[in-house]
């Protein structure tokens, strides 16, 4: 077994928050039975829609694509399991305003049928980085930490940049969250499996393997599985426990002491971040040939009977994941995606898992922080942001709605991570402001660029007017010239046939 | 004393050469203030503030002809942003109008190319007796394509 090191840079700020874990951590990874129906967005990442390639009746596989990528950036949607398109509609999904979104919905024959595979495996060592890279693509792999940003895209975009560093994420700071440090546990030889899959696609000798340290099982066997491939390549890291040292920039400030640029990607300084479920996700990919099409997911807090971490195919109905669970409780209140800091409540159970839910909270009250005072400029805020802004100062400004001084005090780097709403003594939902005003300052930016287009297009037209009109006063120039040079007999002549054409009308 | 003449005359013409490149060489600073109200207008060049654009109501609104609070597309902010630029009282805006885009009923679209023709950003498409359609991305929602239209096919459809 390799151990862990602990050698680490500095992260500003923080919080310590209960981690409510072990209650979803008891027992191992249930599956969840293929659902009578499936519904898959065909927006699970950033970037442009994925176009259906399917009809409404077509029988499909599991695993089979149906829907494309479109446009730069993207990822493919594949069948989770097999059945028959019975719509392709908007449907309810996890948004932070509610909501609908267009979805596959599939009705499942139980039979769970596989497309056959007809490709020869491939040695992934054997294969050039850049057609590694699109085969990442049409595995419809994207980030599962949350972001969902495509992992085909992310790499091709570092490629472009000296990275010398791989991160794997296993820093699963948000309470109540436990999925990757299970999936850690059960599957660390895909974990590392994947890991070494990345570092042959980027090029690169150095990995850290990067898990928090409430997490001693995961560590125990992340190590052994070390100890047993041999890799010296991959390096155990050890961090302490404070939220949200998962973030991306965060992780590579804890781990290499190099600080991300604002508005600049962790590949600006060498690294490049990916989370382990999404390394689990690549190996089974590359190596048993099965896109992503499920998922292990969190579903716990008090309101639901028996807390636990579930493996679950894209497009399940929250609702049925729960039911494994035990379904609700008495207590069950609200119902949350994602973790209790970051996450999106919704009203329905309605919605599907999408490749980007790692946790399915169902909490028990509404926390009301109590009612909204005056701030006091104590300064607390600042003391706990991680991106070591002026949280105080931001809310003035966005309270005056000061565009330049929002930007000029780094409101565009706020990661939204709800420190400063937690210690706030005058409980200002700080963060939910901030994320406002983020919207507002894209919008106007949005509304500069759409002006700019009109005006050039506006000009180009005007310029356009001109010169036709000169165009045709030169033409018309030109005809009186040659007239007049053919002299009045000729004038008189073709007066004198039009007279005749007028008479023969007549 | 001729040392003095000599020296306040040499620099009386340097200062002068100087002065003449730099007025022929900057822009004058009304066309430099007409850009800079021309920048804060939403460039839909509708008409509505009763000039043919938005170049020649940022023209009039510098030269004391035009007041600030004229362009509804623009809205409050616009008005506040005028204001604080030429150091001039906000007023309430005449009137506003909710942000849209055109949009031709193409079932009873003749071709006439009247709407096309009108569009001051070229966002209307179509050529004569053949179906039109308007580019959603690039309408700014004026309206100058309603009134041309014969048969009366062109709507305005809120944007949300």
């Amino acid at each position: 077994m390799s151990a862990p090191t602990y050698d680490l840079g500095t992260l500003h700020g923080g919080l310590r928050l209960p981690g409510h874990k072990s209650e979803s951590t008891r027992q191992p990874i249930l599956d969840v039975p293929v659902p009578g129906q499936l519904v898959l967005p065909i927006t699970q990442h950033v970037g442009d829609p994925a176009q259906p390639i399917v009809r409404i009746g077509e029988r499909i596989l599991k695993g089979q694509l149906i829907a494309e990528p479109d446009g730069t950036l993207g990822a493919p949607v594949h069948a989770s399991s097999s059945g028959t398109v019975i719509a392709i509609e908007p449907w309810p999904v996890t948004r932070r305003n509610g909501g609908t979104a267009p979805c596959i919905v599939i009705e499942c024959d139980g039979k769970d049928e596989a497309v056959h595979n007809t490709e020869p495996p491939v040695d992934f060592r054997t294969m050039a980085p850049p057609d590694l890279l699109r085969k990442f693509l049409q595995g419809g792999i994207v980030g599962l930490g949350g972001a969902v940003f495509p992992t085909a895209q992310k790499l091709m975009q570092a490629r472009t940049c000296e990275i010398d560093h791989l991160l794997l994420n296993g820093v699963e700071c948000e309470s109540y969250i436990s999925c990757d440090d299970m999936l850690m546990r059960e599957r660390a030889g895909e974990v590392i499996s994947g890991a070494q899959i990345l570092m042959h696609a980027l090029q690169i000798d150095v990995c850290f393997l990067v898990v928090e340290s409430d997490k001693p099982e995961a560590i125990r066997r992340l190590g052994d599985v070390l100890g047993e491939v041999n890799d010296d390549r991959i390096i155990l890291k050890q961090v302490p426990t404070i939220y949200p040292s998962g973030g991306e920039d965060q992780l590579v400030q804890l781990v290499t002491n190099r600080e991300v640029p604002s508005g600049g990607l962790p590949s600006d300084v060498g690294c490049l971040v990916q989370n382990v479920g999404t390394a689990a996700a690549i190996h089974d990919w590359i190596i048993n040939n099965q896109p992503l099409i499920s998922r292990v997911t969190t579903v716990t807090g008090d309101g639901v009977v028996s807390p636990v971490n579930v493996r679950a195919r894209i497009g399940t109905p929250i609702a049925d994941i729960i039911e494994l669970a035990g379904g609700y409780t008495e207590r069950a209140q609200q119902l949350i995606i994602g973790g209790p800091m970051t996450g999106k409540s919704v009203t329905t159970d309605n919605v599907p898992l999408v490749k980007a839910t790692n946790c399915i909270l169902v909490s028990s009250e509404t926390p009301s922080p109590g009612p909204e005072l005056p701030c006091i400029r104590c300064g607390d805020c600042a003391s706990v942001c991680p991106v070591q802004l002026l949280p105080q100062q931001l809310f003035w400004y966005a309270c005056a709605d000061d565009e330049k001084k929002m930007r000029e005090f780094g409101l565009m780097d706020c990661i939204e991570c709800g420190c400063c709403d937690l210690v706030c003594p005058s409980h200002i939902p700080l963060t939910a402001d901030f994320r406002v005003a983020k919207g507002r300052i894209r919008e106007l930016a949005d509304e500069k660029a759409r002006a700019a287009r009109a005006r050039l297009r506006f000009e180009a037209r005007n310029d356009r007017l001109e010169r036709e009109k000169t165009d045709r006063e030169a033409e018309l120039a030109e005809q009186k010239a040659s007239a007049k040079k053919a002299g009045p007999s000729a004038i008189a002549e073709i007066l004198k046939r039009q007279q005749e054409k007028k008479e023969g009308d007549d | 004393m001729l040392t003095a003449v000599i020296t306040i005359a040499s620099i009386a013409l340097i200062a002068g050469i100087g002065l003449s490149v730099a007025s022929r060489r900057l822009p004058s600073s009304t066309d430099d203030l007409v850009e800079q109200v021309n920048d804060l207008l939403p460039q839909t060049q509708c008409a509505q503030c009763g000039y043919p654009g938005c170049r020649p109501f940022a023209a009039a609104v510098v030269a004391g002809q035009a007041a600030i609070n004229l362009c509804p597309p623009g809205g409050e902010d616009t008005v506040r942003r005028l204001a604080e630029l030429l150091g001039r009282e906000v007023l309430p805006l005449v009137e506003s109008v909710t942000p849209s885009v055109a949009v031709i009923d193409e079932a009873l679209c003749i071709g006439c190319t009247h709407c096309r023709n009108a569009c001051p950003v070229d966002a209307i498409v179509g050529a004569h007796q053949l179906m039109h359609t308007v580019i959603e991305t690039e309408c700014t929602g004026c309206e100058l394509c309603v009134a041309p239209c014969p048969v009366d096919c062109i709507s305005m459809r809120p944007l949300t």
